[in-house]
Parts: C-alpha cells; structure tokens; sequence
C-alpha cells in the first residue's frame, strides 16, 4: 500500500467510490457528560440531512482526534470540525483553521491545527479549507449526562452548523 | 510496606515540585518530587488524580449490554474492554468454548487493536523523545516534529495505525462503538471482499512492521549504555501465556516470572486469578497497587505489558517475531531485560507478531463461514481476561437471575503497573534528577520513564483546553515559588 492510495474510501470499504466532498468530523466520549455534545451534534446534523444530499455529505465520529485523522481529510472540499470546549465562549465559537503545531507535549489527542499540519507535512499540501465548530461545555463527569446549559449551547451550535451545511452542499 | 523512596521521613522541610498532569498518556496523572535545600530527591510518587468508578457505573446494566459499554472506558484500547467483557461473558452464558468462527473473528478484532495502538505509541508517543533525545527543544518534541523531520516514519505510523483501525472497523461493524463481539460469540462474519481487502495491504504492513522493530533495536545498539541503565530496576514479570508457554495474547493460562526468569506460578487459569493477585490501596493514590497474594506487597510486585510478554513466554508462534525474540533475550546476555526503555523494542516484536498473525487468521476458512453464537449452561460468574496493547486486562462479572450486573470488577493493565512506574520515576530521579538544578528536559526524563509502560490512567475525556502539562514548585510551606503551564489548545 503507497500513502497516496489510502484515502476515506478505505473506511466505507468502497473502492470505487470518491469521498464525500463535505466532511464532518466531530469527537467526544458520550459516557462523559459535556463530552457528549460533538457527537450529539453529529447525529442531529446527520438526521436533518436532506436525502439529496446523502452522497455529498459523510459524517465521522470517534473518541478524540489522532494523527490518522489527517487521512480522513483527503479529496474533500470542505470540512467541519465539532468538539466540546471548556474554554470557547458560550453557546460557541466558530475557527476558521490553520496548520500549527501543537504547543503543548500532549499528542495522544492532537489539536485539530495539528492534525492540518500532519496533513500538510505528509502530503505536501495544504489542507482542504476546515472551520472547527467549538460548542461550550461546563461538566465532563463519567456517567453524567449532559447538562442543561451544554444542551442549550448544542441547538444554537446546531443552528449555525445546519446553515453551513445549506451553503457548503 | 516501605519503598525506597515513596515516603519521604520528614516532608515537612522539602520543596516539592509537581509535573501534573503528565503529558502524553491516557489519562490524567501527577508526579511529585519532594527534594532538599540541595535538590537531593527525598520521595518521589506517581499519583492518579482520577478516581475511576466505572465499575458502579457497570452494575445494574443487562449483561448484553457490557460489552459495548465498557468501550467508553478509553479511547486507545476500547476493543480490549470489548473482549475482555465479551469473554466473561461467554462463561456467564456456558459458552465456552465460542464457535470456530467466534474465535477467528475476535482474534482477527484484538490483533487489529494491538498493531493499532502499538503503532501509535511508538510512532507518535515514544518516538519524539527516542529519535530527538529527552532534552531536545519542547516545541519539537511532538509528533508534528516528527512529521516535519522523519516524514516517512511518520507516514508509516500513520498507516500501520489505520490498518490496524481498518480490521477494527471490518470486525467491530463500525470504526468505534463495534459491536462485533457479543456474549457467546460473536454477530457478523468477515465478507470476502473485507478479507480480499485487508489481504492486499499485508505485505506492506509486514515490512513496516519489520523496519519498526529495526528501528527500535538500532536505537538500542547506537546507545546501549542509556537504554540499559535508564529506569532500570528487577521485577516480577505477568502475562497470559497458551497453555504451551507460547505467546498468545488473546487467551491463555497466567504465568509469572520472578526477577532471574525463574517460573515462579504457570498454568494458572483465568478465573482462579484471584487465587494469585490481591489489591491494596494508598491513602496517596486513587489507582490500587495489585501484588501476588502469596508474596505479600512489599515482594509481590510485578511488571505486565510488552517487556513481560515477551520475555514470560518459551516462544512466540510466528517465525519473523520470534527470531526478534530471540535478538531481545540475546541483548540481556543471559538475563531478563528489566530496561524500562526495552517496552519500545518489545512493543515493536509484539507489533511483527500482531501482523504475521493478522496473516495467518486472514486465511482462515473460519473467518467467513460458521456459527455466530453458542450456549450452554448458564452461571452467575464469569471472568474474561485479555493481554491488551498495556498488559494483563481482567474483567469479573457477577449476574443475577434477572440478567442484571450484580457486581464488578476491573483491573486494567496500567494497575498492574502502577507499582513499577513508581519504581521507574524513582529510578530515574535518583539516576538523573538527584542534585540537579531541575529543568524542563529533565522533568521529561520522569515523562520517558512513564510514557515507556503505555499507560491509560483514566477513560478518555478530551474535551478542547483539556489536557495542560503543568510544572509546579512549591517551597515547604506551600508557597508557589514557580509555575509553568501549556496547553494542547493553542486557540
């Protein structure tokens, strides 16, 4: 296997298809409280999707974001990104990403900038044009569900996010 | 129970510096060092600042739901948690053994996961610290460092780590959240396609795969003094081993090892595992210090993960590996390797072996045919142990007549280690640290040593801004003479 070859269609087990030109990419634990909201916001997104929009759209949930990460972006147009933050101001804050280095000696979960500058470094190029969509979170306890003031930053969240969707597709 | 170095006689006239939380690893964890007017160490300690509570969260759930749920434990090994609830559950249901099928599926799934997660643990984990040393420059010292100086090295990392998610995503049914397994076998089969697929990219792997243990070993032979001597210290070694003594990490009987390589128990079945480990607690930690019952605490402490297996067993069963094997016990020169380092190079013979049996279990007639499910007599107990990428993994499980957990209880790798990492802090501080004005690249001497075991602390909670590496010094009376902080978010 060459690098060049692998892309997202490898994960969908279709070789003759191309990848989704939209990506949506979102991370979290779900048994964690506030942890919870990228994916609940991934799954709300993908069942307001519109039928005809089904083969430009894919959506990818996982725990946390990781090296391999930089592969998912390959041959899409568009890309946006969903996690929850402690730090974003409420109900959430919009990014438009660039490649950076992580400043921090943490890899195990890679910022989103690092995994652009993965992308950038093992590709050769610049990575497609991706907005990470950071939703406010406030409690990320084992076991909890989330709280009520995530789940009102979760449908304003979800209100941008359907409207990029609209202009994206 | 005393430990060279655990408890300092008088902390009262100490300067303490915290590294919390340690940076790179699953989890949340702290490190103390309590030193003296002249930076001598007095007490070190490896603290889990995270209290867990997963198995309260278990009980009262239906079994059948287990092992789905227990993958939100972590984000790096979920598919361990997976099996190893899956298997305790098999001995709820009598079904043991599962089908042919069952058993290729779930070998072909946790395979998958250990060339996963030992392909990202060497390549963007460990390899920043090995391939720029434990000093270079900190904003390079990451795995974006890497890409940007080894692009190929990266690259390999990347895709072994994706091949390895790929057997995941093919036998789990989805990339996280799999419901492959279930209790008494397993639900899907591998298509021909899957299987065809996962074929094509196998030689590839294998080279890769091979170049990483030459990479490791070379490592070690262009600095034998450092990987000998850092963190090094004699320990007990605990695995799963086939009932022949091969390496098998999927299933097995617990063997252990004392420090000369002696056997010191074998042949110990899964569910007597309480016959051999007992846990105790410290009023310092949230994570118990697991010991041999027979031993006693202060002698029953033992090493689990890559640097025990592959020395517990008498052979690995794939030709490539072995003849790895063989180069690792040859570098003891006669004795066990009791190098924290060598973690790295065994990992890497564990990853050889994971391919060449991804190989071997891909041609098996059994992957795509055959019986899902079997049953037979139902009990109320059942344990499932598992060797996951980190170590000796033991789920135990109690069901009632209405289906629901009763009782439960987990011992993860990383407990099983948490005595020899705070061995390895300690003998690094007191190899490194001690009479040391303390900088940042020597408190990351302490983070190699940590980082070498491949420890979880806790479930993965990764929210954004969530993960800062923090160095505090604090004078005896508490006061803050100095504080250093940086944060993955760099929004």
């Amino acid at each position: 296997m060459t690098f060049d070859r692998v892309d997202s269609r490898c994960d969908r087990g279709d070789e003759s298809s191309q990848p989704a030109p939209i990506l949506v990419l979102a991370w979290g634990n779900p048994s964690r409280g506030d942890d919870a909201l990228g994916p609940l916001c991934l799954t709300a997104l993908r069942e307001q999707l519109p039928d005809r929009w089904q083969d430009r759209v894919e959506f990818l949930e996982d725990y946390q974001l990781q090296i391999e990460h930089a592969l998912d972006l390959l041959g899409r147009k568009k890309v946006l990104l969903i996690d929850a933050s402690r730090v974003c101001q409420a109900p959430f804050q919009v990014t438009e990403l660039k490649p950076a280095p992580d400043a921090s000696l943490t890899t195990h979960a890679l910022s989103p900038q690092a995994v652009l500058q993965v992308f950038q470094d093992v590709q050769g190029e610049p990575p497609p044009p991706c907005t990470l969509l950071a939703i406010r979170g406030e409690a990320f306890e084992l076991g909890e569900p989330p709280s009520m003031a995530a789940l009102a930053n979760l449908d304003c969240a979800l209100a941008w996010a359907g409207q990029w969707l609209l202009k994206s597709s | 129970m005393t430990f060279a170095l655990e408890t300092a006689a008088h902390p009262e006239h100490l300067r303490r510096v915290a590294i919390d939380p340690v940076s790179r690893v699953e989890g949340h964890g702290k490190v103390t060092l309590l030193l003296d007017a002249d930076n001598h160490i007095e007490q070190v300690r490896l603290h889990i600042v995270e209290f867990r509570g997963f198995e309260k969260f278990i009980e009262g759930r239906p079994y059948w739901e287990v092992p789905v749920m227990v993958q939100r434990l972590c984000g790096i090994c979920p598919v361990s948690h997976h099996l190893a609830a899956a298997k305790a559950f098999d001995r709820v249901l009598g079904a043991t053994p599962v089908s042919a099928s069952a058993t290729a599926v779930r070998r072909l799934m946790h395979y998958g996961q250990i060339l996963q997660s030992h392909a990202l643990h060497f390549f963007h984990l460990a390899s920043p610290d090995l391939l720029f040393g434990f000093d270079s420059e900190v904003t390079r010292r990451n795995i974006v460092g890497v890409a940007q100086a080894h692009p190929e090295i990266a690259r390999k990392g990347i895709l072994l780590r994706k091949f390895g998610q790929e057997i995941i995503r093919i036998t789990a049914g989805k990339r996280i959240h799999g419901t492959g397994a279930v209790p008494g076998g397993i639900n899907k089969l591998v298509t021909l396609q899957e299987r065809n697929s996962l074929q094509r990219d196998l030689p590839q792997m294998l080279a890769w795969a091979h170049d990483a243990v030459d990479i490791a070993k070379q490592l070690h032979a262009q600095n034998p003094a450092l990987y000998k001597r850092f963190g090094s210290f004699k320990s007990k070694l605990m695995s799963l081993v086939r009932p022949d003594g091969a390496m098998d990490l999927y299933d097995g009987v617990l063997r252990v090892r004392d420090e000369n390589g002696r056997i010191l128990f074998d042949q110990i079945g899964d569910q007597r595992y309480l016959d051999l480990i007992e846990e105790e607690v410290r009023p310092w930690s949230y994570m118990k210090f697991p010991y041999l019952r027979s031993l006693g605490a202060q002698l029953g402490w033992y090493r689990v993960g890559p640097l025990a297996r592959v020395q517990n067993c008498d052979f690995i069963p794939s030709p490539r590996a072995e003849t790895e094997r063989q180069a690792f016990i040859a570098w003891g020169q006669g004795e066990p390797v009791h190098a924290t380092l060598a973690y790295h190079w065994a990992r890497m013979i564990e990853m050889l072996h994971a391919v060449e049996v991804i190989a071997e279990l891909l041609a098996e007639p059994a992957l795509l045919s055959g019986d899902l499910v079997t049953s037979g007599v139902r009990q109320r107990h059942g344990v499932g142990v598992i060797e996951a990428p980190r170590g000796t993994l033991i789920h135990d499980y109690e069901v009632g007549d209405d289906d629901l957990v009763t009782r439960c209880n987990l011992i993860v790798s990383t407990t099983h280690n948490n005595q020899a990492m705070n061995e390895a802090v300690r003998a690094v501080a007191r190899d490194d640290l001690d009479g040391q004005q303390l900088t940042e690249g020597l408190l990351n001497h302490i983070e190699v040593a940590i980082r070498a075991y491949d420890p979880c602390l806790s479930c993965a909670t990764h929210a954004l801004g969530r993960m800062p590496l923090e160095i505090t010094l604090l004078a005896a009376d508490g006061t803050v003479l100095d504080r250093v902080q940086r944060s993955s978010d760099v929004r």
